[in-house]
């Protein structure tokens, strides 16, 4: 019997019943939700004069559309504090565990999750939002759905889903000097394009992936939806088991090995066969940086924009539009552009790893004095955490401010939004027209080339300052 | 509940022939602060149609009066990134039954199937035909016959089949709700959530 891949045993597992010609029933261990997917779906419940059928294993948490600054004062733009104060208002109705504004938990869900030990290894995860493949780290099987989809769990906790196509995506050997997890990920939607993983859910494989941190894992799984993936998983080890261990919602004691004893048998099986495999070596892998607008479009630092000839011809007119929208021109070096805001935040890299990285870079150096620097945690445990460890000194001696946390720039519904015109290197996921406001021009990045970008004030591989 | 059934249509269409069309573009990030489905077609791609003076912008072709029609053709990759089902709500709202792609992003996929708008993959061929035929005369009548699972040019009597999934097309034509199927069964996730604990 051929065996199976590590996805094939998670989803196989909360399979509730399958429609004949149709998708599986879907079993959900794990709902997150925040203010912007939900408040549809509430409303749907309540239409229907249904309850919500197990609202012990959702939580709430509001971060796309809340301020970073003065977060102890009512929000003030109308349409956000209306639907902040929805959700708050459907989470008590319907008895959900809300981690507000203020509350010590509140941040970014899919920062949350995993600090919370919520995320573990082997169960089905999902949330009205693309980057909940974040969790994948953890080997479980975590993915983006859409408000409908957001409904039919609060109604049902089960989803009606087709199984996707498995990938798994090797990378061998050792990362070098000045090259994270960002360039690993970056690097990957750079060849396979974001319309590569369309139709598939990727396993991460390799000495390259087993050598992250849990970080570093949940930075490579979160951007599996810019290559089209629905999601991206790592088999759980050592690595993992440590880092879930004494973690709030995480088993304790015995509890907590028996529960490791179980999370050792998430991995493919030796003989599992994927409908896709890929290989790359992790010497091959340089500081990225993204130079169009889409995640797709990223090349090492140290090279060049392509040239139109090296577009294949059906595509020759979007990279035209793209780059015109960039106000580049093909052919140029990437590096030496001025740079005039620098973000570091979001699901992506708004961790604590994230925040040393940066401060370890700038300690004893300053920002260049025309960029502005915003620096979100992920979390209120991150933004404490920071403090503690005496970042928050660091980055401000540098020049830089730590906000409060939400999702912020990355998608600018709040007010931070870079300006129209203005070019910012973000160490977000997405680098779509007008993502961080109106004409915004993006370039996505690691922490580390975010902070390099940020004291020599243009675009910088970090490792010619390290 | 039931969704508005989904029949056969024959509409001119609107060409979009842009590539990676993202959800972004679709319907902005700062557009999605209602709590209702309702209403935002107004900002069905907001950014390619107005200007910062909130001016539409005469070459986009949701301002044009040469195109209209209720069936949406779009250039390869459409939908991707956010999960936001706002962008499906906003192409719905706006009054397309229809988008018409050579290849589409999984999330919007399964977002525009569970609000009644039918998602029609072709092949880059006959994509660039319909696109051909658009721009060769506006006023070109396009059918979508779900139940055939055909989409046709009527002017020149080309077709292609296209794929659904059949569980996902009786749910269309009938108007039926996933949430309904799923409450019929509740008593069964009961029982496997009793199986696994």
């Amino acid at each position: 019997m051929a065996g199976k891949t590590l996805f094939d045993k998670i989803w196989d597992a909360h399979v509730v019943n399958e429609i004949k010609e149709g998708p599986s029933v879907l079993y959900i261990d794990k709902h997150l939700i925040h203010e912007v997917t939900s408040p549809q779906a509430f409303a749907g419940i309540d239409q229907r004069g249904i309850s919500v059928f197990r609202p012990q294993h959702t939580v709430a948490t509001p971060d796309h559309n809340v301020p970073t600054v003065d977060q102890h004062l009512p929000i003030k733009e109308e349409l956000s504090r209306f639907q902040v104060n929805k959700l708050t208002e459907n989470c008590e109705k319907h008895g959900i565990t809300l981690y507000g504004l203020n509350h010590p938990y509140h941040g970014i869900v899919h920062v949350i999750g995993p600090e919370l030990g919520i995320t573990q290894p082997g169960m089905t995860m999902v949330c009205g939002d693309s980057h909940t493949s974040t969790h994948g780290a953890f080997g479980s099987v975590a993915f983006g759905i859409g408000t409908s989809e957001v409904e039919m769990v609060l109604a049902t906790q089960c989803i009606l889903q087709p199984k996707p196509r498995k990938m798994r995506i090797n990378v061998e050997g050792e990362l070098s000097k000045g090259v994270t997890a960002k360039d690993v990920i970056l690097y990957i939607i750079s060849k396979i394009s974001t319309s590569g993983g369309t139709g598939y859910f990727i396993e991460y494989a390799g000495s390259a992936i087993r050598g992250l941190s849990m970080e570093g894992r949940m930075t490579v799984c979160n951007m599996s939806i810019e290559s089209g993936a629905r999601g991206g998983l790592i088999a759980p080890d050592e690595t993992t088991f440590q880092y879930i261990k004494g973690r709030e919602f995480a088993p304790t004691g015995s509890a907590f090995d028996r529960a490791v004893e179980k999370w050792k048998k998430l991995k493919s099986d030796d003989e599992a066969v994927f409908d896709k495999e890929l290989h790359y070596d992790a010497a091959d892998i340089e500081p990225m940086i993204t130079y169009g607008t889409n995640p797709g479009m990223g090349t090492k630092i140290s090279s060049n924009i392509p040239t139109v000839e090296d577009i294949e011809p059906g595509n020759r007119e979007s990279y035209k539009k793209s780059l015109s929208y960039m106000d580049f021109e093909a052919g140029t070096p990437i590096a030496g552009r001025k740079v005039d805001y620098v973000f570091v935040g979001s699901c992506t890299n708004g961790r604590i790893e994230d925040l040393r990285e940066v401060a370890d870079f700038v300690k004893g150096r300053r920002k260049a004095d025309h960029i502005t620097a915003w620096i979100v945690p992920g979390s209120k445990q991150v933004e404490k955490q920071a403090h503690e460890e005496g970042i928050t000194g660091i980055l401000e001696e540098a020049g830089f401010k730590l906000r409060q946390p939400g999702c912020s720039a990355c998608l600018a519904m709040n007010d931070d939004k870079i300006p129209e015109g203005k070019l910012a290197v973000a160490t977000s996921n997405r680098n779509f027209e007008g993502r961080q406001g109106p004409g915004a021009r993006t370039m996505l990045a690691s922490p580390l080339s975010a902070a390099a970008a940020a004291v020599a004030g243009i675009v910088t591989d970090p490792r010619s300052i390290l | 509940m039931s969704i508005v059934k989904f029949s056969t249509i024959l509409s001119t269409a609107v060409p979009l022939p842009i590539e990676n069309v993202d959800t972004d573009q679709i319907i902005p990030a700062r557009f999605l602060k209602a709590t209702t489905r309702e209403g935002f077609g107004e900002n069905l791609f907001r950014d390619w149609r107005y200007d910062k003076s909130g001016q539409p912008k005469a070459d986009f072709v949701l301002n044009s009066s040469t195109y209209s029609g209720s069936i949406l053709v779009g250039g390869k990759n459409f939908g991707s990134g956010s999960s936001r089902e706002h962008a499906a709500w906003a192409i719905h709202d706006f009054g397309f039954k229809v988008v018409v792609s050579s290849f589409f992003a999984d999330i919007f996929k399964g977002n525009a199937l569970n609000n009644g708008l039918l998602p029609v993959q072709v092949s880059e061929k006959f994509l660039a035909r319909i696109f051909q035929s658009i721009e060769d005369d506006s006023a070109t009548l396009i059918k979508v016959d779900l139940e055939k699972q055909e989409i046709s040019l009527k002017a020149s009597g080309a077709s292609e089949h296209f794929d659904i999934n059949p569980y996902k097309k009786k749910c269309l034509i009938n108007g039926y709700d996933d949430i309904d199927y799923l409450l019929s069964i509740k008593e069964k996730i009961a029982q496997f959530e009793v199986s696994r604990a």
